[in-house]
């Protein structure tokens, strides 16, 4: 077996293995952001498009599920669909307007537009405002034949989930598509002289990234229970950034180590209020200036220059 | 007319001076934006905390040492100004060569750390700042209060200040050869470094003036600026950053469609500026004022 086949079985054992040593309903909520995270690496790390308003899919979509399971009263299978769904058409919608715009307008847009999200679920009726979707009822999946109301079942759902979002998103990094994206982001011009529509690969990254997202998010909804501005918030649009930063950008565990740090971190400092802004701030620029790879990254980076000398 | 929608004049122009004034703001903020992403390459996320740092060195400055909001006006953008000059020595000149991403994220991440610490140490509740203009003339349609109608005055004169500054005097002249072509301003002998973060400088003290004409309108608190650089953004995305009178006109008329908003139909009055933006990007990517690169 190859190092990275060892690392993925140890992964993977630790995965199956961590609800017994540690709070199941921590583990979830990581999960679901290593996800979104992984998501958003997707654009960003491959494509080189710099969305900073991911969440807007996040929280809509944790309000489509709310709504799907709660006030229609459908199974979660259905709530997560609409969340996908959900989550796809705003990136459609947002994303064919923004990729009219390079570079770092790029990103004010999308900022712009998840903004414009979140003032409309201040108003909304169905997101009940200030007070959000609160109780989401936990119905069991596979027609009635799967309770989770239990943490730890809920747990392994949540990681095949997990496990799912992540095989897509393996497998569209590593497709013909996920290569020309690549060639998109290296050089534009060049890769439309060749004849590919760069623009049509581009919100179709983008559109993948806000289903993925919107997978995330109702999750995290069916985890907790609950749907609030928060979900929708800049500030969680700038946590998934910082993430995926922590971790490595364009490095495919990157999102995931970055997610389970930043979720720790704000585990241990939740009494610390305001503090834990000023940290996170000080992480981004320690990162920008210091450690651009991330903590992945450098690590790969790290391996490499050791491996010629034996 | 206005009885037949049911909207009084003085709704109407109140709303409108309403607009007007958080017009000014928008285009003393773009206007600034534009200033500093011209030379150096980076979109200043730190603009709204910056902006909140002048409405609080004001408030500072009367509190302890009793300075009028007259001095404050001139002293709180020198001090904020040279903050920024620091931060600009020390941290963002190092990111000039790398991606537009990198500097949008360092000062994303200064804006967290000036924001949380102003939270921490003085709440997110905020405080009053006394208005420095009593009183207000009754001028029959509406009422105007003097200390709004000098902030509109202030900020288009500020505004129309730096334009001069930047297209008419040889100040300027550097500062757009060295925006077109660094290197061969640099061969003419001029130190571009320093106009460099000269240009921050003001251009942080533009943002920081902003936020002292904002103090006795808005209350004084940690967060006035995190969502006013948001819309700012839109803004700057809606009148591209070409041009100088291109973002003094896109602010005041953004601010003035938002006020228009508010009597005809209120729940949009949030999210009109971006519903204009979404236009403006299907009609002309580029921006009003913008030339495609």
């Amino acid at each position: 077996m190859s190092t990275r086949n060892i690392a993925l079985f140890v992964a993977l054992v630790l995965a199956l293995v961590a609800p017994f040593v540690a709070y199941p309903v921590f583990l979830m909520t990581a999960l679901c952001f290593a996800l979104f995270a992984g998501a958003f690496n997707l654009l960003l790390g491959y494509a080189g498009l710099m969305s900073f308003g991911h969440a807007m899919f996040f929280g809509m979509a944790a309000y489509f599920f709310g709504h799907v399971v709660k006030a229609w009263g459908l199974p979660p299978e259905l709530g997560l669909l609409a969340g996908v769904l959900g989550g796809a058409a705003l990136g459609l919608v947002t994303g064919a307007l923004a990729i009219r715009r390079q570079g770092i307008y790029f990103a004010m847009i999308t900022l712009a537009f998840a903004q414009m999200i979140y003032f409309l679920c201040v108003q909304m009726p169905f997101t009940h405002g200030e007070d959000g979707l609160q109780g989401i009822p936990r119905r069991a999946l596979l027609g009635g034949l799967l309770p989770i109301t239990s943490d730890f079942t809920l747990y392994y759902v949540v990681l095949a989930i997990f496990l799912f979002g992540y095989g897509c998103i393996y497998r569209f990094i590593h497709s013909p598509f996920g290569q020309v994206l690549k060639a998109i982001r290296e050089n534009e011009p060049r890769a439309v002289s060749l004849g590919y529509e760069a623009d049509r690969y581009k919100l179709l990254a983008f559109v993948l990234s806000a289903a993925l997202s919107g997978l995330a998010g109702a999750t995290k909804a069916m985890v907790l229970q609950f749907a609030t501005l928060t979900d929708v918030s800049a500030g969680l649009s700038g946590e998934v950034v910082l993430m995926a930063l922590v971790g490595g950008l364009g490095t495919l565990s990157g999102p995931i180590v970055g997610a389970f740090i930043i979720i720790t971190m704000q585990n241990y400092l939740a009494g610390f209020g305001e503090f834990v802004l000023v940290i996170q701030g000080a992480i981004f620029v320690v990162i920008v200036m210091a450690f651009r790879k991330g903590l992945v990254g450098e690590i790969a980076a790290w391996w490499k220059a050791r491996r010629p000398k034996g | 007319m206005f009885e037949l929608l049911g909207i009084s004049p003085p709704a109407l122009f109140g709303q409108l001076l309403l607009g007007l004034i958080n017009g000014a703001f928008y285009a003393m903020l773009s206007l600034g934006l534009a200033v500093i992403f011209g030379m150096l390459n980076v979109i200043n996320f730190t603009h709204g905390a910056q902006y909140m740092m002048g409405a609080f060195a004001a408030w500072l400055l009367l509190g302890m040492l009793d300075v009028p909001f007259w001095a404050a006006l001139v002293l709180a953008p020198i001090i904020v100004g040279l903050i920024g000059v620091v931060l600009e020595r020390l941290l963002l000149k190092r990111i000039y060569h790398l991606d537009h991403l990198y500097g949008f994220l360092l000062t994303f991440g200064l804006a967290l750390v000036i924001e949380g610490m102003f939270q921490w140490k003085w709440g997110s509740s905020g405080a009053p700042y006394p208005s420095p203009i009593a009183g207000g003339w009754n001028l029959g349609f509406m009422y105007l209060p003097k200390y709004r109608g000098f902030v509109v005055v202030a900020a288009l004169a500020i505004c129309l200040i730096t334009w001069y500054a930047i297209e008419r005097t040889r100040l300027g002249a550097y500062l757009r050869a060295a925006t077109e072509n660094p290197t061969l301003v640099r061969a003419f002998g001029i130190n571009v470094p320093r106009l460099i973060t000269i240009t921050y400088g003001v251009g942080v003290g533009l943002a920081a003036m902003a936020g002292v004409l904002a103090a006795p309108i808005q209350q004084v608190s940690a967060l006035m600026g995190t969502n006013l650089v948001l819309v700012v953004f839109a803004v700057v995305v809606i009148g591209g950053m070409g041009s100088i009178m291109g973002s003094i006109v896109t602010g005041f008329s953004l601010g003035l469609i938002e006020g228009l908003t508010k009597v005809f139909y209120p729940p949009a009055s949030n999210t009109v500026i971006f519903v204009v933006m979404a236009l403006v990007l299907l009609v002309k990517p580029a921006g009003l004022f913008g030339q495609t690169k």
